[in-house]
């Protein structure tokens, strides 16, 4: 099957970290342990709303030192496509969902002689996982996590508590910036950067490390995106035969999915390129937003990355 | 080219400078001192902030040195001979940052030396630039008695430690930078080929 082997959970407690952000913690319905997971892996969360399937990708925090749960945090972001509104308002403790086995697709490397991380709001979770297993492996590391304000900070509190001077905090409202051009010029070789965060923040932060002389190999960066939603396309599958509708609020591959077809993915937030397909004929424009395809990939117009990218037209034929 | 189906046989993809680099460290032996020269020739802005290291060895009598000195290059070290090459290599790159590029150019067995310090340092592999120049001859490790031996040409060749007639394969060792030399007649002891010139 797609996406791999499923575990079906239960919601046991949910904390409101901050006014938009809840973490949830997850046990299997059976009771067994959960899978061991490497830090910066995430899980596919699929929700059963009224009239359709939702799932999004989330980073997951931490494994309880007995493996019976998983924490996952999750920001409110309304004009989405209603998975994390879905997880706010209607999940709660005693809930049911189903999660796919933990994938990570921005992992630690094993060689680096010192870390960097660096978050920004929401982007903290898997940062929070990675600082988590550095100070368990006694690497040298640094946490710089960038905020709103003091209220926002998901896991401020407890970075410091568990990282001490480790950690740097900066908040927006009190004009504090990463200072990239002053931490990146004179790190030791060796060192790896990872920054996980909105996107104007991950090109920053890159931008910094390549004009500090970075080299590729040692920049990474979790550029997760729940998939957008947006106007509504007639979509028909031409191999299978079908033809269906992909909704406002649904993603292509949740349409897909609808039909029966097992299309495939493994991230679904447009970075693994596990759902490329190819694009029989489009009446409209393609709105690719993933970070897989080169520029002259989405230019061709001939693949499109189901899990976050759509049609702002009429309609949309694909090679499924 | 060389080309090889055992996947760790390595890959050279030429001594291209990465402008984004704060400092350049270039390492070169022999003919590789060729490749630092054609990489660097018109790049005054490289020149002023490259390191280079160059061992002549056997390309004493064609004098690159005198060619990389007339360059300008930032700092110069002629080196008697690789292994001093590398201790001073080591040395810079004890204090290196991320904003250093190294770069190896001259023969296998030295590039492969250039590469293992780097890692050594924490440098990824695939961020080292590369050129591989002279001749082929190939460093290679006894699998049996781990002895190395250098500038081998030829295959089957008798290790120089323990004596056993060794094939030089394809499968390369990164963390020593050498060929990896097995038993040619473990099945049948004394049947070995004749040795045929691969690596001149």
């Amino acid at each position: 099957m797609s996406g791999g082997v499923e575990i079906p959970v239960r919601v046991v407690a949910i904390e409101q970290a901050t006014p938009t952000v809840k973490r949830f913690s997850l046990a299997a319905r059976d009771g067994s342990p959960l899978p061991v997971f490497s830090a910066g892996a995430h899980v596919v969360v699929a929700m059963d709303a009224d009239d359709r399937r939702i799932k999004n990708p989330y980073s997951l925090i931490d494994r309880s030192a007995d493996g019976s749960t998983y924490r996952i945090g999750v920001l409110r972001t309304p004009q989405s496509r209603g998975g994390s509104v879905f997880m706010h308002d209607r999940v709660a403790v005693g809930s049911e969902l189903t999660i796919t086995m933990p994938v990570n697709l921005f992992p630690l490397n094993r060689t680096g002689r010192k870390h960097l991380l660096v978050a920004g709001g929401i982007g903290v979770t898997p940062i929070y996982a990675m600082a988590e297993e550095l100070a368990r492996q006694s690497v040298p590391y640094e946490i710089h996590y960038a905020m709103r304000d003091a209220a926002h900070g998901a896991f401020a509190d407890e970075l410091v508590a568990r990282h001490g001077d480790k950690v740097r905090l900066y908040r927006d409202d009190a004009r504090e910036v990463i200072a990239v051009d002053r931490i990146l010029p004179n790190q030791p070789l060796g060192t790896h950067l990872y920054v996980c965060g909105p996107e104007g923040m991950i090109n920053a932060i890159l931008a910094g490390g390549r004009a500090a002389g970075w080299p590729e190999e040692n920049l990474h960066a979790e550029r997760f995106l729940a998939p957008p939603g947006g106007s509504p396309f007639a979509l028909t599958l031409a191999k299978a035969g079908i033809t269906t509708e992909v909704r406002g609020d649904q993603s292509l591959l949740e349409a897909i999915e609808a039909t029966g077809v097992d299309a495939p993915f493994l991230c679904r937030g447009g970075a693994c390129g596990q759902c490329e397909t190819k694009v029989v004929s489009a009446d409209g424009e393609l709105v690719h937003n993933d970070h897989f395809l080169s520029d002259e990939e989405k230019a061709s117009g001939a693949k499109i990355m189901t899990c976050v990218s759509r049609l702002q037209g009429r309609e949309l034929v694909l090679d499924l | 080219m060389l080309v090889s189906n055992i996947k760790s046989r390595p890959v050279y993809g030429g001594l291209k400078v990465d402008d984004a680099a704060r400092r350049h460290l270039v390492a070169a032996e022999g003919e590789g001192a060729l490749a630092a020269l054609a990489a660097f020739t018109g790049r005054p802005e490289a020149i002023a902030r490259a390191t280079v290291l160059y061992s002549p060895g056997g390309s004493a009598p064609q004098d690159h040195a005198a060619k990389l000195g007339a360059l300008g290059f930032d700092d110069l070290f002629v080196m008697p001979s690789q292994p001093t090459l590398i201790t001073r290599l080591n040395v810079i790159l004890a204090t290196a940052t991320m904003g250093a590029r190294l770069y190896a150019a001259g023969v296998e067995g030295f590039i492969g030396s250039v590469v293992a310090a780097g890692m050594a340092h924490g440098i990824d592999q695939a961020s080292i630039r590369t050129e591989h120049r002279g001749s082929l001859a190939r460093r290679v490790q006894c699998v049996h008695c781990k002895g190395m031996t250098d500038n081998v040409t030829v295959s089957p060749v008798v290790c120089s430690h323990c004596g056993i007639p060794l094939l030089v394969r394809d499968h390369f060792s990164r963390r020593l930078g050498a060929f990896q030399g097995v038993s040619i007649d473990a099945e049948t002891p004394g049947d070995v080929p004749p040795a045929e010139e691969l690596y001149a």
